[in-house]
């Protein structure tokens, strides 16, 4: 009895989580623009979606993002998570910590609007117009709200890790360089991959920060989303938000096939 | 490797985490001309109703959210393992899933002109809209609440999942009741998980901007509106100022709720 009421609670919760998005999706089929009545199947606002090119610009420029802040934001937060690991001085350690975890606690609406204060002052120190930086202020600004998740997806991996490993392979003759990338490295990865995996996808989804940060050259889509909801809308927007779903959807069945693999029990991680 | 390996990370976090405060710190304190001025820091008393309405929806949206929440950790927590893979599997869908598709699959719901309403007038053959959900407060809140709810699951169960199974029979042999195992047992174990999960749905929902607008209707104004308001019309020290107050605001409340967990800062806040 107990048990089926449990079932029944789960049940609830998860319709009431599910059923907005599968209205979207139902309706993204949908032949006429309406948003209300189902009047029939057709994959009309597939085509127009398809058929515009800003919609695969924004794509372009999302990916590009998204590729390039994971790699910049994991080779520095790798090396931080290490060099903020054999930091002797206890306060130095905890200030640097606190420093980098500043843009997960704070609200994004900050940290997005003070980065673009920031931009604005730089684009007036080199007297150029915003759009020029537009695209550094993108990256600088991914890889800055990236950084503390990798750094916290390592840091934990690199102090399991400790140092009786990299001590044997300096003792074995190593150069500390060599100590740190053929022994420590390799048994640190599931961390770096991890933390690559998150500032990925934080940074394939990150609307708030874009939308302050952005500028009209350099379009994502979030921010095309954005846009688009803000006009009266056509289910175009629908299809997209059908295939985003689809496409986190896949990621998602992926990525857990994989976990199994290699096990350890880990769960996506803080996201905003 | 040496501490030294921490140094770009450090030079990256002073340039485009500490300078771009600093910016949002001098902003609040001078005027359009640039000189110093107090007056954006004693204008922000005619935003205090915004403030205190901001507050109240975020505070009773992160309430429904753990009351909602917990049980449904505690019942995927106790589910069969191979069973508690898919749950999380469909908890995590909605919420990599962008915040915008999400907000927006709502209003395409509950509008005026939505899939309810229309299905509702035709039960009833009227021509008028049966519910006026969108543009209230309840709005907003449901929006608070749909969205951020994944958010607050996934750290109780995380938490909740480590308890060992041992401790509820230990507890019930003693002589306790499932309620006094519930409430002396399991709730303070999973203390650090409430404790992240409410934090990681306080701050996005004080500060949110999208789920007002789309949502509220632009009836009404939450503190994230105002800021994005001021930043659109160029008034950039008052948004700054109110920008200023709400990060001091948060970081006391993150510090406070710090306390009352056992973690040192350098994995705890984030629950992976």
């Amino acid at each position: 009895m107990r048990k089926y009421a449990w079932r029944i609670y789960m049940a609830i919760i998860f319709a009431i989580l599910y059923i907005p998005i599968l209205t979207l999706i139902v309706f993204s089929f949908n032949d006429s623009a309406s948003t209300a009545d189902f009047t029939g199947f057709s994959l009309d606002w597939y085509r127009e979606l398809f058929s515009s090119a800003e919609t695969f610009t924004a794509l372009r420029n999302t990916l590009i993002l998204a590729v390039l802040s994971s790699l910049i934001s994991t080779v520095i937060g790798t090396a931080a998570a290490e060099g903020i690991y054999k930091m002797k001085n206890k306060l130095v350690r905890k200030s640097v910590i606190s420093v980098t975890n500043i843009p997960m606690m704070n609200p994004e609406i900050v940290t997005g609007m003070s980065m673009m204060l920031f931009f604005v002052a730089v684009a007036g120190f080199l007297r150029v117009e915003y759009e020029t930086i537009g695209f550094w202020a993108m990256l600088i600004a991914h890889v800055t709200f990236c950084l503390p998740y990798v750094i916290l997806s390592v840091l934990p991996r690199i102090n399991e890790l400790g140092d009786s490993l990299s001590e044997a392979a300096l003792d074995l003759g190593c150069t500390p360089l060599q100590a740190f990338f053929k022994v420590k490295l390799p048994n640190i990865m599931p961390g770096v991959i991890s933390g690559m995996t998150m500032a990925f996808t934080l940074s394939l989804d990150d609307f708030v920060i874009s939308y302050f940060v952005g500028s009209s050259n350099f379009q994502t889509l979030p921010l095309l989303i954005y846009s688009m909801t803000k006009k009266k809308v056509t289910p175009d927007m629908y299809a997209l938000s059908t295939l985003i779903v689809f496409a986190v959807f896949v990621l998602l069945v992926i990525s857990n096939m994989k976990k199994d693999k290699n096990s350890p029990k880990r769960h996506g991680g803080r996201k905003r | 490797m040496h501490s030294i390996a921490a140094a770009p990370h450090i030079f990256w976090a002073v340039l485009f985490i500490v300078l771009p405060l600093l910016i949002v710190l001098f902003y609040a304190f001078t005027d359009k001309a640039g000189s110093f001025s107090i007056w954006n820091i004693v204008a922000l008393g005619d935003y205090m109703p915004i403030f205190l309405t901001s507050i109240e929806l975020a505070v009773i949206a992160t309430f429904i959210c753990l009351v909602i929440g917990y049980p449904l950790a505690y019942a995927i927590a106790r589910s069969k393992p191979e069973h508690q893979k898919i749950f999380i599997l469909m908890l995590m869908l909605p919420m990599w899933t962008n915040l915008l598709i999400r907000t927006y699959s709502i209003m395409a719901l509950l509008d005026d002109g939505g899939f309810v309403n229309s299905v509702l007038m035709k039960l009833f053959g009227t021509d008028e809209p049966v519910l006026h959900i969108i543009g209230t407060k309840g709005a907003v809140i449901f929006g608070m609440v749909y969205d951020f709810l994944p958010y607050m699951v996934l750290p109780i169960y995380t938490c909740v999942s480590k308890i060992d199974k041992h401790m509820w029979e230990a507890a019930s042999d003693l002589g306790c009741s499932p309620v006094k195992v519930m409430t002396k047992v399991i709730l303070p174990l999973s203390s650090s998980g409430i404790i992240s999960g409410v934090t990681m749905v306080l701050v996005p929902c004080i500060s949110t901007f999208y789920i007002s607008q789309k949502l509220g209707g632009g009836t009404f104004e939450l503190i994230g509106d105002t800021i994005e308001r001021q930043f659109l019309n160029g008034a950039r020290n008052i948004g700054a100022a109110i920008s200023l107050v709400m990060m001091i605001l948060i970081l006391i409340s993150l510090a406070i709720m710090n306390k009352f967990t056992d973690a040192d800062g350098e994995d705890g806040g984030i629950i992976v």
